[in-house]
């Protein structure tokens, strides 16, 4: 969605600027396609070659120093295959991917991080259906739920990309150990800390869901794993194919769950304020306070990790971490709500497949994640080639097979209300309105 | 607009420096000091919020989040880190500020010239010559600055990279610009849509020119495109450079345009869309974003201040000289 | 800072095609138009020499000249012309369709996106707060901007004086935008303040508000157009100071030998002679203010009742995927500035007149 993309285009550690700067180095002189990389290095692209000179452009919302790494990841293959491969990050991507797809000038590959969007362009027949060996591959690697985000009327249309874990409750280990507080086991155990903390005259809760014009995303990941939580993955499921509707007492049930922490003036909002004050705290302001004992928890997703300011230590041990919102109920496994892109074909030119077909690869999601900063959903992905603490708790989450996985909620949903009206709705409700009357304006609008 | 205005009448020659204009009066009149005093509070209350900015982009991060940029007057702390963020960037693959810089240049001042020269013509066109339906024409250019911006990106982009089929038949084939050629675009898109303001701006000062000078030109035997050059061109040279200033901030300071027309790359991509990007990278990068805007203020200014003395005589003055 | 010019060397290509193609075209164009008259008239001369020897009418040549009038006519148009029709008049007329078709722009829906247009409770509340806008943003920023240039006339650092501003014409409207939401941000009541507004509120012993969220009396759309005026009274003050230097002095000194006081040369010497400027920077500010939409959405997105159409379009057509609707909303925008329309037929009427 607009979101994670907007917190995966995150400044990287300092680590690995040097690394960054260092391949540029070497990979100053533009050797073109008859470079001296030796064909042993070059063996596992055997299968991609036959391309030499072409260009595959890809268009993604992934910018700045992720995008860096991103190129980085593949400049082997490029190297090897003597495909170009002109990537080009833009922060207003959903908005001008449309534009381009309507006036012509589509690129060859998007990251697309809406399954929404990437059905809309599916169901106009401007996407190419995925090749068999990046079905394969998908298919091997990733759990059938996964591949159905990508899937519209019974066609395949791409692997996933990254991935990111939003069902985390940021924490600082130092000041719970200084307080002699214990990472909660399950929802009732986080609410009975919750308590404690407000007993003791402190806000233990923390939020903000300014984003600019994604104003309201991050409450909504609030809704989505409770729903998650309180109504189990099939009742989430008829809610975001809308089979149930969007005021239906299910959903109700969950907003007022929601309510009881992100509407409880005795819980939030530490360092901003009140209630209200959680609808114009950016969300990128809005864990910071955890650092100066101001409150405590906040939930968001993996990414956040980035928001820290520079020189924080993100580790379980250290100055912030995370650690995986509770389930309500164990019998129903553990709710997992992620987030991730995928990568679809506007063309199908045999080149641009053989980019399709590595980027769908383990290989190459284990070089990416060797390049830091990166998850994968991807079961062929070795935990022991990421980097961050977090990170890697985010891959051994989506890897454990007790997880249930299920998609961002208003991704899936059409743009008009997983991008408007939810999101529209989500900041009136934290302004005061009620649940009933905010569902009630959302659901009037799914048409 | 009505020429019923002694400006268009009053064709005697005066002194442009000469002290006793209305407004002059008007201030002396005024009690000066008053005069002064709120001229300087609407100075203040405008410059305050740009101030902010500058004083904020010398400081450092957690500075700037954790307290008003006026504490930085009793808890002086200053470093020079967010512009060298800025200009020299962290990001490898996209390159040194400088290069969008040019990228900017090459930009604006193609997609300044077209539209000055075009607006120019059209006007003259439109408010001198006589021929059939001149008004409806105007009215039309006119109400057409309405049309958003955002509409016209889709079919143009199609222009350019489809062509024009009509009924099966290519009228025009696909362009297929890439590299920097995608600066034709660029251009092609900023003039089309400085146009109706463009051609509206100059026909109010194209039209208030005396009529006398056209008739006498007339019968001197003068021809519509040398009484253009010889005589509307000199004579509206500071709505020119008004025209031209605000076309130029348009274009500079423009980023939907450049990340349709000419794409995010450091090939072809402004200023705009790299200061965006540094800015919008973490979302809060509020110190980045602080230097980011003075360093692509800098460039408009110089134009505003160095074209400032064309129109300092006034955007009519061309009728006052006749 | 390695910086390679080899590498810009394209760049600098291409400009200079631009340059040279600029040179071509508006060149080129001013010499055949140039060179039609000579043309035309030698041919008309010949003819009529011819006709004269043969002693027919010379009354034919007046008729001539109006025709080739307004083929020059369509010469001088004619870039202006080609360009406003492939990038602006053909864009609107597909919009115009496009308002008649479904999200997706497959099926033709008739009269559906306007019937949803005016069945949402919001619509009201945008076409309000567009209405304010309009409303207020002319008439500020050319008071303001009118004042001010009045009052810095001749005096001494006028240059400097105005281009403090105009200085805020010079940042885009997102920065702008960004600028003022720092202005407006809150800090709970004991935290230290990093809005400029809160902060002075404060020292005025008021309760730190959230200023944005204030719905009452439209006070946070109040707050978001004070960016439009704030950017837009440097475009007056260029334009209208100008006009006042240009007002003839011989024409102030009949005044004063009159005896108006300073009050009645204001309003009876220096508006009516500035009032075709003051007309231009009403009507560009106005049609400018019901475009704006990148203000909006930064600062709200729309958000606590701040909406306005063109941000409600932008919404529709582009990040939720309702063309039909977005597009409704694009000719309604339209619709909203026939009144402007009107009025500038009139004026135009006026000043054939005379």
């Amino acid at each position: 969605m607009a979101v994670n993309s907007r917190g995966r285009r995150a400044l990287v550690l300092t680590s690995v600027l040097g690394l960054v700067f260092g391949a540029a180095a070497c990979s100053g002189g533009d050797s073109g396609s008859e470079n001296n990389a030796s064909s042993a290095d070059c063996a596992p692209y055997e299968q991609y070659s036959g391309h030499d000179g072409k260009t595959v452009s890809i268009y993604a919302s992934i910018r700045d120093t992720e995008a860096d790494l991103l190129q980085e990841s593949w400049k082997k293959f490029e190297d090897c295959t003597g495909i170009k491969i002109d990537y080009e990050g833009s922060g207003e991507f959903e908005a001008q991917l449309q534009v381009k797809v309507d006036g012509g000038n589509a690129p060859d590959l998007a990251f697309i991080p809406q399954p929404g969007l990437l059905k809309r362009f599916a169901d106009a027949g401007k996407l190419k259906a995925a090749p068999d060996a990046t079905k394969a591959s998908a298919e091997a690697n990733y759990s059938k739920d996964w591949l159905a985000y990508s899937t519209v009327n019974g066609t395949f249309y791409g692997a996933p990309l990254g991935s990111n874990v939003k069902s985390f409750v940021w924490y600082s280990p130092k000041k719970f150990q200084e307080k002699g507080y214990t990472v909660p086991k399950t929802f009732q155990e986080l609410m009975d800390l919750s308590d404690k903390i407000a007993a003791g005259g402190e806000k233990p809760w923390c939020a903000g869901i300014e984003s600019g014009d994604a104003t309201g995303w991050p409450a909504t990941d609030w809704i989505e794993d409770l729903m998650l939580r309180t109504g189990g993955p099939d009742v989430y499921d008829k809610w975001v194919t809308h089979q149930i509707p969007f005021n239906d007492p299910a959903v109700v049930k969950a907003v007022d769950q929601a309510g009881a922490i992100l509407k409880n003036p005795k819980y939030v909002n530490g360092g901003y304020g009140d209630v209200k004050s959680i609808a114009t705290t950016s969300f990128q302001e809005g864990g910071l306070p955890i650092q100066d004992g101001k409150c405590y928890l906040h939930r968001q997703a993996s990414f956040y990790a980035n928001q820290w300011p520079q020189g924080t230590n993100v580790a379980e041990d250290g100055d912030v971490f995370a650690f995986y919102f509770p389930t309500i109920d164990p019998a129903q496994g553990e709710p997992v709500l992620a987030a991730g892109e995928f990568t679809v074909a506007f063309a199908d030119r045999p080149e641009v497949q053989a980019v399709q077909n590595f980027l769908a690869t383990p290989e190459y999601a284990n070089g990416r994640a060797k390049l830091g900063n990166w998850v994968s959903g991807s079961k062929g992905l070795d935990v022991n080639n990421v980097k961050n603490p977090i990170d890697k708790l985010s891959v051994e989450i989506l890897q454990n097979p007790k997880s249930t996985l299920r998609f961002d909620g208003s991704d899936m949903m059409p743009a008009a209300v997983g991008a408007g009206t939810f999101w529209k709705g989500m900041v009136d409700w934290i302004n005061g309105k009620s649940t009933q009357d905010t569902l009630n304006f959302i659901e009037q609008s799914w048409k | 607009m009505t020429t019923t205005t002694p400006v268009a009448t009053a064709g005697a020659a005066v002194s442009a420096d000469s002290p006793r204009t209305a407004v002059g009066r008007v201030r002396k009149r005024l009690n000066s000091p008053i005069a002064t005093a709120a001229s300087i509070v609407i100075a203040v209350v405008w410059t305050i919020p740009t101030f902010g900015l500058l004083v904020s982009s010398f400081r450092p991060e957690r500075q700037i989040k954790g307290n008003g940029w006026w504490n930085a007057f009793t808890d002086p702390q200053f470093t020079l880190q967010n512009y060298q963020d800025v200009l020299f960037g962290r990001s490898s693959s996209s390159g040194q500020l400088a290069s969008y810089f040019i990228n900017s240049l090459v930009i604006t001042i193609p997609s300044v010239l077209f539209p000055l020269a075009f607006c120019s013509l059209a006007a003259y066109a439109l408010a001198w010559m006589n021929f059939k339906g001149r008004d409806w024409i105007y009215i039309s250019i006119f109400a057409l600055q309405i049309v958003p911006l955002q509409m016209a990106l889709v079919p143009l982009l199609s222009f350019f990279s489809r062509g024009v089929t009509l009924g099966g038949i290519t009228l025009l084939p696909a362009w297929g610009l890439t590299g920097s050629e995608k600066y034709i675009q660029v251009w092609f898109a900023h003039t089309c849509f400085a146009l109706p303001l463009g051609v509206f701006l100059l026909h109010n000062f194209v039209s208030q020119l005396p009529k006398d000078l056209f008739e006498a030109a007339r019968v001197d035997g003068a021809s519509h495109p040398r009484i253009f050059r010889t005589i509307v061109l000199p004579l509206i040279t500071p709505s020119l450079a008004a025209f031209g200033i605000f076309q130029f901030l348009w274009v500079w300071n423009d980023l939907l345009v450049a990340l349709i027309f000419a794409g995010g790359t450091k090939e072809t991509a402004p200023l705009t869309v790299r200061l965006a990007e540094l800015a919008g990278t973490r979302g809060n990068e509020w110190q980045r974003l602080t230097s980011g805007a003075f360093v692509s203020i800098v460039v408009p200014l110089i134009v505003f201040l160095s074209l400032q003395r064309y129109f300092v005589r006034g955007l009519l003055a061309g009728s006052v000289k006749g | 800072m390695d910086f390679d010019f080899a590498a810009e060397g394209p760049k600098f290509a291409m400009l200079l095609y631009g340059l040279v193609a600029f040179v071509v075209v508006v060149g080129g164009l001013l010499l055949i138009l140039d060179g039609i008259p000579s043309l035309l008239a030698r041919r008309r001369e010949r003819r009529e020499l011819a006709l004269a020897a043969v002693g027919g009418a010379v009354a034919l040549g007046p008729g001539r000249r109006r025709n080739w009038e307004w083929l020059m006519a369509a010469g001088f148009l004619f870039p202006a012309g080609l360009l406003l029709l492939i990038g602006v008049v053909i864009p609107a007329i597909r919009t115009l369709l496009l308002s008649f078709m479904d999200g997706g722009s497959t099926a033709w829906v008739g009269l559906k996106n306007y019937s949803w247009l005016f069945s949402q409770s919001e619509t009201l509340i945008t076409l309000r707060n567009t209405l304010i806008w309009v409303v207020l943003v002319p008439l500020v920023a050319t008071t303001v901007g009118l004042v001010y240039a009045v009052l810095v006339d001749r005096a001494r650092f006028e240059a400097v004086a105005k281009s403090l501003i105009f200085m805020p014409m010079a940042i885009s409207f997102v920065g702008a935008s960004i600028i003022w939401k720092f202005v407006y941000a809150y800090r709970p009541e004991g935290a230290e303040q990093i809005g400029l507004l809160n902060q002075i509120w404060v020292w005025f012993g008021g309760e730190p508000k959230q200023w944005l969220l204030e719905q009452g009396a439209a006070l946070n759309t109040v707050l978001l157009l004070i960016v439009m005026i704030w950017i837009q009274a440097g475009f007056a003050m260029v334009v209208l100071s100008a006009a006042i230097k240009a007002i003839p002095a011989d024409i102030v000194e009949a005044a004063r030998l009159d005896g108006v006081n300073a009050w009645q040369m204001f309003w009876r010497v220096t508006l009516p002679s500035i009032r075709p400027a003051l007309i231009v920077v009403v009507v560009t500010i106005s049609i400018s203010t019901l475009k704006v939409f990148d203000i909006v959405r930064t600062m709200t997105n729309g958000n606590y009742d701040t909406g306005v159409v063109a941000s409600e379009m932008y919404n529709q057509a582009f990040r939720y995927g309702q063309t039909g609707q977005g597009s409704a909303l694009a000719v309604f925008l339209f619709i909203l500035v026939v009144p402007i329309v009107i009025f500038q037929i009139r004026n135009l009427r006026k000043q054939r007149e005379s």
